[in-house]
């Protein structure tokens, strides 16, 4: 994977470093923030995606003395912070709700995936989508799913023994318990591939607007900073508990639409798994973390709500655009992008 | 129903839990027996069995018991 392209002023100070040789005499970056939403910016969204990625895969063009740059980390920094503000200033209200109130905090969190305000994808694709809309959605999804699980994984060392033995459980069936090929991430290429699509990691962060990249950045701040564990964790518990139904749903749309089984796999596979997932998730994880330390609650339910909210921004996004017969990120433009 | 307990490693303790509302979580099974007799491989570390009878995928949970 190559560096993708900036989409302004940060993007394009951060990765001209970032194109060079590490050079420790450097010396500090400077980056001016535009004001507005962070989650819809496209310039800090690009620009904290590429920062995280050193700690992924990385950049074929990227020399990975960067990784642990000062300078790349104060303005890692430097983003995060808004960014951190504007998610907890979106779900505010759910936070508020949820948090303190009487009853197991697993069956809260069940209540809370189940009760989210927001437009149902899942639906759209299952009974009307296009096959166009059906490889858009597949494309989107591809930021985050090439790197399904990984975020998550960051938090394993961060807990004791006996939630951390969960997290392993889940996430070895994640990694596919062992077995290459269904490890989720080679499922998703396959589903690509199969789609006419291109599978390589990171082929449509050029594609994708600030909300899919945001999605997938969220994930990543969560799981790269213990302060924030329980909210990883509270993410994966939000996670598990609204897959089952969609992916259902997701498979359904996917062979309506006249696309291979191979495409629809990934979603069969997770309708199963992820019914395993989310009772670990909730019951086995959050709940039992909280229970450990009562203090992480509120990042618990953070971390849930985080999720939830994004999901909800992202799948609006894409049907306010199908629903004037757009495109958020035009299948086609790509040139590995079979037309349908 | 009935779980087996073995596999690979011969003979271990299987463990129980039962999910409030939810499916029943088996750890260490080698394969599920249904109604009708016919065997379910066990294939991932842990797995929901179906308490609610409407999984479109049983024995294993679908999580159609969030729906009802």
């Amino acid at each position: 994977m190559k560096l993708p392209r900036a989409r302004g002023p940060v993007s394009t100070a951060v990765f001209e470093r970032m194109l060079q040789a590490r050079d420790v005499l450097a010396g500090p970056l400077r980056v001016e923030l535009a004001s507005g939403d962070p989650i819809e910016d496209d310039d800090l969204q690009v620009t904290l995606w590429a920062l995280y990625e050193l700690h992924y895969r990385s950049f074929e063009d990227v020399d990975e003395g960067w990784e642990w740059a000062p300078e790349l980390l104060a303005v890692r920094e430097q983003l995060e912070a808004p960014f951190e503000r504007a998610l907890r200033e979106e779900v505010r209200p759910q936070v508020a709700a949820v948090v303190g109130a009487p009853g197991d905090l697993a069956d809260r969190l069940f209540a809370l995936t189940d009760s989210f305000e927001g437009p149902s994808l899942a639906e759209h694709i299952q009974r009307h989508a296009t096959r166009e809309q059906v490889q858009e959605f597949l494309l989107h999804r591809s930021v985050y799913q090439l790197k399904e699980a990984d975020p998550h994984t960051w938090v394993i060392p961060r807990l004791e023994p006996d939630i951390k033995a969960r997290l392993v459980e889940l996430q070895f069936d994640e990694y596919g318990g062992g077995r290459p090929a269904r490890v989720h991430q080679a499922l998703y290429a396959r589903a690509l591939i199969e789609a006419g699509l291109d599978a390589s990691y990171g082929a449509y962060v050029d594609d994708v607007p600030a909300i899919t990249l945001a999605l997938s950045n969220a994930t990543s701040l969560f799981g790269l900073h213990r302060r924030l564990r329980a909210a990883a964790l509270g993410h994966l518990g939000a996670v598990e508990a609204t897959s089952s139904i969609p992916c259902r749903r997701f498979a359904a749309g996917i062979r309506r639409t006249g696309f291979s089984d191979p495409v629809a796999v990934f979603f069969d596979e997770h309708v199963e798994a992820d019914a395993v997932h989310e009772q670990l998730a909730v019951r086995g994880i959050c709940a039992e973390l909280v229970k450990a330390s009562p203090d992480l609650e509120a990042d618990v339910v953070f971390g849930a709500s985080v999720c939830l909210a994004m999901d909800a921004r992202f799948a609006g996004r894409l049907l306010d655009a199908w629903g004037n017969q757009e495109h958020v990120a035009a299948p086609g433009r790509h040139e590995s992008v079979v037309s349908a | 129903m009935t779980a087996v307990a073995g596999g690979r490693r011969g003979h271990r303790d299987v463990e129980v839990t039962l999910c409030p509302g939810g499916p029943m979580l088996l750890r260490g099974a080698a394969h599920v027996v249904d109604e009708d007799g016919e065997q379910h491989a066990v294939v991932r570390p842990v797995v929901a069995v179906c308490r609610c009878d409407k999984s479109a995928r049983a024995p294993w949970c679908d999580g159609t018991h969030k729906l009802l």
